[in-house]
């Protein structure tokens, strides 16, 4: 089990996202009117340090996803900076981009359509090696591939099979042992465990956890699990509509959340108990009768804690 | 009083060319008029299956029921013809599945949807139908429901799709209601607000409702009684409190173990199931979970263990394990 | 390779269309070496013989009959099926990959580049695809080289069509996202991760291409313009015996019947292969 880490500074971010904004559609087209534009992402901002876990939680259309993309220059953002290791990372042209690929890797959330069906799990987890050069003898590479393997828990000898073969769990696996294959320094985990069943997300969960420990990797977990959010991260951040409404110390949130939305979120999530269950309830939220002010802001509420106020 | 729905050694298989898949083994069990049935399981567990099953909703080909009756109101829904079946869905026995978009024609309004299994078992004139629809949709928490029964499911955000669904579900007033993971692609805020709905509609109608589900969590708030399934079998049942206090099979118990109960991070290491879910193109021999289950005997593997009464817990507290879980834990703890 | 044939021997069609189209091929590269009458030479002698199977390996034999002019028709289907397997296949290859790409270049790439492609597309196939060859082969005249472009000319739009859209659903999947995310550059996600999950429609097109472009070829040998006299071609020994149906059958009926095998061997082979090349499907069975 980790030691906790100390989440003071002198530590350097690892991680800066400044002010993003990603809106899609809006631009005229040919013919017909202009559709209007979505802001996905609106005005995000966040740190994530060394070694730390950052959840970010919301509902679906949140933007937490389109985030995680954005961060990783999946998808481009429409304004804002990405500063990872100290260089902003927006504007870099594709090949000047490739080597800091090498550190930030993303698992998705359905390990059924992030394989490929006609390549190899070997052959697959691979591929980062071939692509950067790493590794450029066959059987060294194969050795690589096989120690990846055994890293993430799946035999070697699956190596040569087809993902149509194995369960979700198995692929979440080798989709682990892809992004770990260049020795990134930060993962996106977009909700990895989501599309797993009850008995393999516990098992998943934990082999996240023992990378880090191992590897010393940085995640930026995206989820709706709550209770897995607290059991994983150090920090949260709770999206609604595009905006982040809290961040703070995984405690203070759910100890003592500050906007209306993470209250509503907090007090909705189901209890595997029947007695406190029974009693639980809910706090409404209604998105659409509180729609955010454009010109609210976070604000600190506690230490490391903001929320936005309005 | 005789049970709303009995079900007597249901097994169902589907032929693929990969081989027979083993959905459904020899379940059996019933539920009580005004219950509320909470079935937990994950992919392949035949928690599903055995409901479409049922009521006739299962392709056939390549699914096909082996064996087994399903008693509803005294008859046996196996076999009435396609046509009584038409008759009985909707009206006696409603459904709520987990994808309201692919449920839900994209092409008819809200209305037409609605009404048409109101329009077909009660012979309602349009002006009649709609009125219940806007009730119905009133009932289930849609705001401006008279405005908004001409639009199209697009129209509707996703948590009110699934409110749509529920209200197509009870439309008819359905002796018994039957929900296939319909909070599962939800937020937990919406999820919050339809299991307060279901609630609702408990209390007001007395419906009995099979709430078929992944998550633990929404079991415990909603069922009395829990049904855990596994690789096609039951694996434990009973009242949702003493399952959830004292589980007697390995695989409820894991389950129960593995989830972080509001833990936070740097405290222990989540239980985790080794193994993954079994293959059920192989022919089904003993308990399902015994590969994957620490404490799991000689026996287990080679013989299926019955479902039974637990010894010394309340009256229907059912397991189907070959080991006595208590002991097994308590010799664990005393090794450590 | 050796799982190639284990794998074929383990399925009777894909077999049979395996070994009849070998059967084909085999009987177009050793044509010459058979001990066969002339395809060319005519005999007014020997006009419109019947098909005869006695003293079959004797030199003045014609097993499937002579035509109007006396040649020998078994001779002329095989020196036949080496031209016209020759353009078939050639055709069928080139508009294959040529439509292949730019389909995945049009799915990818999406934007201008789609939209110019496919106005082409849509501006070809308002053209009636038989006119275009027709004037193409009349500007450029008819040589089993152009013969092949053409041909091609009017094949490549159906693959650019259909996988340009499979590459649209393609390419929102999450392993092509992964692709990125690593960094790979275009040509390795068009050739590693496309190219592989679009080869199952590539495969299926391409047996119907096959056999469209054996009977356009026919066709256009049928009008005069495909591969000239005297050589023998199956679209044109149709076209020269369909007036004899009736008094000597065999002189349209057997290059037709090569036909229709040569396109049912490649239907059985082609669906064999698409299984073949389907890791779900090779690993099931």
């Amino acid at each position: 089990m980790s030691v906790e880490r100390t989440m003071t500074p002198p530590q350097k971010p690892l991680v800066i996202a400044n002010r993003l904004c990603k809106t899609f559609g809006g631009g005229r087209s040919l013919l017909g009117p202009s559709a209007p534009a979505l802001k996905a992402v609106n005005d995000v901002s966040f740190e994530i340090f060394p070694g730390e876990t950052l959840g970010l939680v919301g509902e679906s259309g949140s933007g937490k996803s389109t985030t995680g993309r954005v961060l990783l220059q999946l998808e481009e953002p429409t304004s804002g900076d990405i500063i990872f290791k100290g260089q902003n990372l927006t504007g870099l042209s594709k090949s000047l981009l490739k080597p800091h690929r090498r550190d930030m890797q993303i698992i998705f959330q359905d390990p059924y359509s992030s394989l490929n069906p006609r390549m190899t799990v070997g052959e697959f987890v691979a591929e980062p090696l071939i692509v950067h050069g790493v590794a450029t003898n066959k059987s060294e590479r194969n050795d690589r591939v096989a120690a990846l393997f055994r890293k993430v828990g799946l035999d070697p000898s699956f190596m040569t099979r087809y993902p149509h073969e194995f369960s979700g769990g198995q692929r979440q696996r080798v989709c682990i042992a892809r992004g770990i294959a260049l020795d990134p320094a930060f993962i996106v985990a977009d909700e990895p465990i989501t599309a797993l069943d009850v008995s393999i997300q516990a098992q998943i969960v934990n082999l996240f956890q023992d990378l880090q420990d191992e590897l010393g990797l940085t995640y930026l977990f995206i989820a709706h699990d709550l209770s897995m959010i607290r059991y994983l991260c150090h920090r949260v951040a709770v999206m609604l509509r595009g905006r982040i409404v809290e961040i703070g110390p995984c405690e203070a949130i759910f100890e003592n959340p500050q906007h209306p939305y993470t209250q509503a979120l907090l007090s909705a999530i189901p209890i595997p108990d029947p007695k406190i269950e029974r009693n639980r309830r809910p706090i409404a939220f209604d998105v659409n009768a509180n729609p955010i002010p454009e010109a609210a802001t976070l604000r600190t509420v506690g230490e490391g804690h903001l929320a936005l106020v309005y | 009083m005789a049970p709303l729905l009995e079900i007597r050694n249901l097994t169902v298989v589907f032929d693929t060319p990969a081989g027979t898949v083993h959905a459904v083994n020899d379940v059996s069990y019933t539920i009580e008029e005004g219950e509320t049935l909470g079935i937990v399981g994950e992919s392949g567990s035949g928690k599903s299956v055995h409901a479409l099953s049922m009521v006739g909703l299962i392709a056939r080909p390549p699914g096909r029921i082996v064996s087994g009756e399903v008693y509803f109101k005294g008859r046996d829904l196996l076999k009435l013809s396609q046509r009584e079946l038409l008759d009985l869905r909707g009206k006696e026995i409603g459904f709520v599945f987990q994808d309201p978009m692919t449920s839900l024609n994209p092409v008819l309004t809200v209305e037409r949807q609605i009404a048409e299994p109101l329009r077909r078992h009660f012979n309602l004139s349009k002006n009649q139908a709609r009125e219940r629809v806007v009730e119905l949709l009133e009932l289930v928490g849609i705001p401006n429901a008279r405005e908004r029964i001409g639009q199209y499911p697009h129209e509707f955000s996703g948590g009110m799709r699934q409110r749509v669904m529920i209200a197509i579900g009870i439309s008819c007033n359905p002796k018994l209601l039957i929900a296939d993971e319909a909070t599962t692609a939800l937020d937990v805020t919406v999820q919050a607000q339809i299991l307060d709905l279901v609630r609702d509609l408990k209390k007001k109608f007395g419906t009995t409702v099979i709430w078929i589900t992944h998550d633990m969590g929404v079991v415990a708030g909603l069922a009395d009684t829990i049904q855990v399934m596994y690789g096609g079998r039951i694996m434990e049942r009973g009242p949702v409190d003493t399952v959830f206090e004292d589980p007697r099979s390995a695989y409820t118990w894991g389950l129960l173990k593995s989830l972080p109960h509001g833990g936070k991070r740097g405290t222990t290491r989540l239980y985790q199931i080794p193994g993954n879910p079994p293959n059920l193109i192989n022919e089904p021999i003993g308990d399902p979970f015994a590969p994957r289950n620490a404490f799991a005997t000689e026996r287990c593997l080679r013989e299926t263990p019955p479902l039974q009464q637990v010894e010394g817990s309340v009256p229907g507290h059912k397991a189907a394990v070959w080991y006595d879980l208590r002991e097994k834990l308590k010799k664990q703890e005393a090794k450590v | 390779m050796k799982s190639f044939l284990s794998a074929l021997l383990r399925s009777r069609a894909g077999l049979f269309g395996f070994v009849l189209v070998m059967l084909f091929v085999a009987g177009a590269i050793l044509a010459p070496y058979l001990g066969l009458a002339s395809p060319i030479r005519s005999s007014l002698t020997s006009r419109m013989v019947a098909p005869t199977w006695t003293g079959l390996f004797s030199p003045g034999a014609h097993p499937l009959g002579t035509d109007e002019l006396g040649r020998d028709i078994l001779s002329r289907i095989l020196y036949g099926s080496r031209t016209t397997l020759l353009i078939a296949a050639g055709a069928v290859i080139l508009g294959g990959a040529v439509g292949t790409l730019l389909g995945i270049i049009a799915g990818y790439y999406r934007g201008i580049v789609d939209r110019i492609l496919m106005r082409v597309v849509d501006i070809q196939l308002a053209l009636p695809l038989m006119l275009l060859a027709l004037l193409v082969v009349a500007a450029v005249g008819a040589s089993t080289q152009n013969l092949v472009i053409v041909l091609a000319l009017t094949s490549w739009l159906r693959y650019a069509r259909i996988i340009r859209g499979q590459v649209l659903a393609l390419r929102e999947r999450e392993f092509i996202l992964s692709a990125h995310a690593i960094g790979a550059g275009t040509w390795r996600i068009m050739i590693k991760h496309l190219l592989p999950n679009v080869m199952t429609p590539v495969l299926v097109i391409a047996t119907l291409e096959l056999a469209r472009i054996i009977i356009m070829d026919a066709a256009l040998s049928f009008l005069g313009l495909g591969v000239q006299p005297p050589s023998p071609s199956w679209g044109r020994m149709l076209a020269d015996g369909r007036v004899y149906i009736t008094t000597a059958w065999w002189i349209v009926t057997f290059p037709g019947l090569a036909i229709l095998l040569t396109v049912l061997s490649v239907n059985l082979l082609g669906d064999w292969l698409r299984d073949y090349f389907d890791p779900k499907l090779r690993t099931a069975r």
